[in-house]
């Protein structure tokens, strides 16, 4: 079948119609809607069999998804932003139910201020719940990331619900060639959901999600929940290799693009990592010998290929979509404590925070953080971590507060501007 | 709907499917309407519990039940309700479960979740008008926190959150209209003391399908401060002063199960309970007494 032009958003919906989803508990979301309409247009129009449910929050969503999977169905479910952050409690909480399902999240930078485009720091905020989570850079990989999901998930030895993420309106609302596997090949990749006796039934009752009290017990389950999710490494590849047979694709838990004599990686995951691997193939037209580490599997977090992969490198630049407040980019931070102390380790990983709220990064600044991070390894000192902003932007910024000023001149004279101490300006001029 | 079977004391059933040995407090009104209801609802059954008093009830790796069980969060139980029974249907319509093994889906939860945190999740769930039924245990505060004062906590009470001279100054909010709003199939007040009228009520609840709401006021030795000993009496009166109107909403109408025709003093109610001291120590509070007792009035003379 040749490929089809489909969003990102399409293409998660795919996966779920792929994986033959038995129930799609939903909440609407910009910029994850679309995913929801098409699934309830397909399930209205009779085009796939399953059932959906319009829940009045991403709360209950999430609770229904957990009790369902619980009860023994497969199901699929869909978020972003907001929406994730508000059924934070729930995330938790069926993932330590041990209820096998996939979640797919639409990243959208987090209020406030309220806004729609990517970053992730919605995504990261569950990185410590217990889903397994798996990043795309382009829509194929949305699909395909549904299925392996699935996989993952429904391990016996994993048994985890896993969060599959696209970067809003960058993948969301972004045509790219899809190829649709047929779904008789997908059944020999993703066979029917065993429930493995999680179900709710007359003849066998069961209790899940018992409370335990003491130390003891829960220190054992939340541990137990860990080593499940850690098993997840080697079950991703081993699943990865099968979709490549299956397939065509490879879909390792750790792109390397260029990286073999690279001296200098760029590390990020995400969409903008398609970005980094056409900078690259400038740099590399220009001589520089660099290379880019994209990891698909975020949890768990795949040390071993990551480390191994950037040994003997001069440097590595972190990109992190995402931050940290008070402390930084939270990719740098894992990098870091994955590296230390490992032979042979990079000496400078130096860290850049950009595309936050969708703001693009520049092929220049691409170019920019290899000269800082090659200056950082021929000085030997790196430099500390900095946003990528240029002084268009913050004039632009300018423009807007001084439109802000007028307007609040005009409508309350003389009343003074949150901002007249001029805290926010100084931090900007900096 | 098929005849009532439970016409008289003796139709009661004397299972006892509940265990025993559970963590409650001794005199819990709230166990007691459980265990009620458990023996007419029985074991083809899955709990669907917010967070409360009777969260405890299930401790790993112990459990009364003798049907299933499963622990949500407080504010969504009626999701998971939800979640549960749309998987149910989903396998059955599959083939892959017998109509045999289907189990009622029951929500619990206490005031707390019920008449707040889990009100949105709940009106959702009637809105979609899923078959479930709801069993409320109302003891008029966050009990398992110490009884902080929840929106289903009377006026005058004190709490450990209203422990001023006139106790907790808001009114108990009316969830059974609001409840009954949503027009769902049914919805009833219970109370443990009056085991005819439970019983009758559960199993009319049983027997419907859609939305079927169930609140059991629950009185608490240790919220409400009295002696474990009382819990029955205090039910007794709840009802007998008209505190606690028995009543029910069905096919659009409500119905009082149970009309105290002498209604007694709220008084003789109030007095057994530690909350409601103040009234009476050091000195009577006659004004106050006459406003509960003005509010219980108002309320009846628009039922009779």
């Amino acid at each position: 079948m040749p490929p089809t032009l489909l969003t990102g958003n399409a293409a998660a919906a795919w996966g779920a119609r792929l994986a033959e989803v038995d129930y799609v508990p939903a909440f609407p979301i910009t910029p994850q809607t679309e995913i929801i309409e098409t699934l309830g247009g397909w399930l209205d129009g009779g085009l796939m069999p399953g059932r959906m449910v319009t829940l009045e929050s991403e709360h209950s969503m999430l609770t229904a998804a957990g009790a369902a999977a619980a009860t023994g169905v497969r199901v699929f479910s869909a978020t972003s932003s907001q929406g994730l952050l508000y059924a934070m409690e729930m995330l938790y909480t069926v993932a330590g139910w041990r209820a096998p399902f996939v979640l797919v999240n639409v990243s959208r930078g987090l209020s406030a201020p309220i806004t729609l485009e990517a970053d992730h720091n919605d995504i990261l905020a569950a990185r410590d719940s217990g889903f397994l989570q798996l990043h795309c850079a382009d829509c194929q990989e949305v699909l395909d990331s549904v299925l392996l999901a699935y996989r993952l998930a429904e391990d016996p030895q994993i048994r985890l619900p896993v969060l599959v993420n696209l970067d809003g309106f960058y993948l969301s609302f972004t045509r790219e060639p899809v190829s649709l596997p047929e779904v008789e090949e997908v059944r020999k990749f993703l066979p029917p959901f065993d429930p493995m006796g999680i179900r709710f039934t007359a003849s066998a009752p069961e209790s899940q999600a018992v409370a335990v009290l003491g130390g003891g017990p829960y220190s054992y389950f939340r541990y137990e929940t860990h080593l499940a999710a850690l098993n997840g490494v080697a079950v991703y590849e081993q699943v990865a290799a099968e979709f490549t047979t299956l397939f065509g694709r490879n879909r390792e838990a750790v792109e390397s693009y260029r990286t073999d004599d690279a001296e200098v990686v760029f590390y990020m995951i995400g969409s903008f990592a398609t970005k980094a691997r056409e900078a690259v193939d400038r740099l590399r037209e220009a001589g520089e010998k660099v290379g880019l580490l994209r990891p698909r599997l975020l949890r768990p977090f795949p040390a071993s290929l990551i480390a191994t992969a950037l040994t003997g490198k001069q440097g590595v630049i972190v990109i992190d979509q995402n931050l940290s407040v008070g402390h930084g980019g939270i990719l740098h931070t894992e990098l870091l404590a994955c590296l230390y102390g490992r032979p042979g380790a990079p000496p400078v990983v130096t860290s850049f925070i950009g595309g936050l709220g969708g703001r693009d990064i520049s092929p220049q600044e691409f170019y920019h953080m290899v000269t800082v991070t090659r200056q950082a390894i021929s000085s030997g000192t790196v430099p500390p971590p900095r946003l990528l902003y240029t002084a268009a932007e913050l004039r632009e910024v300018r423009k807007l507060q001084a439109i802000a000023t007028v307007e609040r001149e005009e409508t309350a004279p003389g009343r003074k501007a949150a901002d007249d101490t001029g805290a926010v300006q100084e931090t900007a001029d900096e | 709907m098929s005849e009532q079977r439970i016409n008289r004391m003796k139709d009661l059933p004397s299972t006892h499917l509940l265990g025993t040995g559970t963590p409650m407090c001794s005199g819990c009104g709230g166990l007691e309407a459980l265990h009620q209801i458990y023996d007419v609802l029985g074991e083809k059954t899955v709990f669907v519990n917010a967070a409360g008093c009777m969260t405890l009830l299930s401790v790993y790796p112990f459990t009364p039940f003798r049907g299933s069980w499963l622990y949500t969060a407080m504010a969504s139980a009626p999701a998971g309700a939800q979640g549960v029974r749309d998987a149910l249907d989903i396998l059955q319509q599959r083939g892959d479960m017998g109509p045999q093994e289907d189990l009622d889906v029951v929500v619990l939860t206490g005031d707390g979740s019920a008449y707040g945190m889990g009100l949105s999740a709940t009106s959702a769930a009637m809105d979609r008008g899923l078959d479930f039924i709801y069993i409320c245990y109302d003891n008029e505060g966050y009990g398992n926190t110490g009884q902080q004062s929840s929106s289903a906590t009377p006026h005058a009470a004190i709490t450990s959150t209203s422990g001023g001279s006139r106790g907790y100054p808001g009114y108990k909010k009316d969830l059974f209209s609001i409840w009954a709003a949503h027009r769902p199939a049914y919805v009833a007040t219970v109370i443990g003391s009056e085991p005819l009228d439970l019983a009758r009520k559960i199993e009319k609840a049983r027997e419907l399908k859609g939305s079927r709401m169930i609140i059991a006021l629950a009185p608490c030795p240790t919220g409400w401060a009295y002696d474990p000993k009382d819990s029955v009496e205090i039910g007794r009166l709840a009802v007998k002063t008209g505190v606690w109107p028995l009543k029910e909403y069905i096919d659009g109408q409500l119905v009082h199960t149970r009309i105290p025709r002498e209604r007694a003093p709220v008084e003789e109610y109030l007095r057994l309970q530690g909350r409601f001291a103040h009234l009476f120590t050091p000195a009577t509070n006659t004004a106050m007494i006459a406003e509960i007792q003005a509010r219980v009035d108002r309320y009846w003379d628009e039922v009779v």
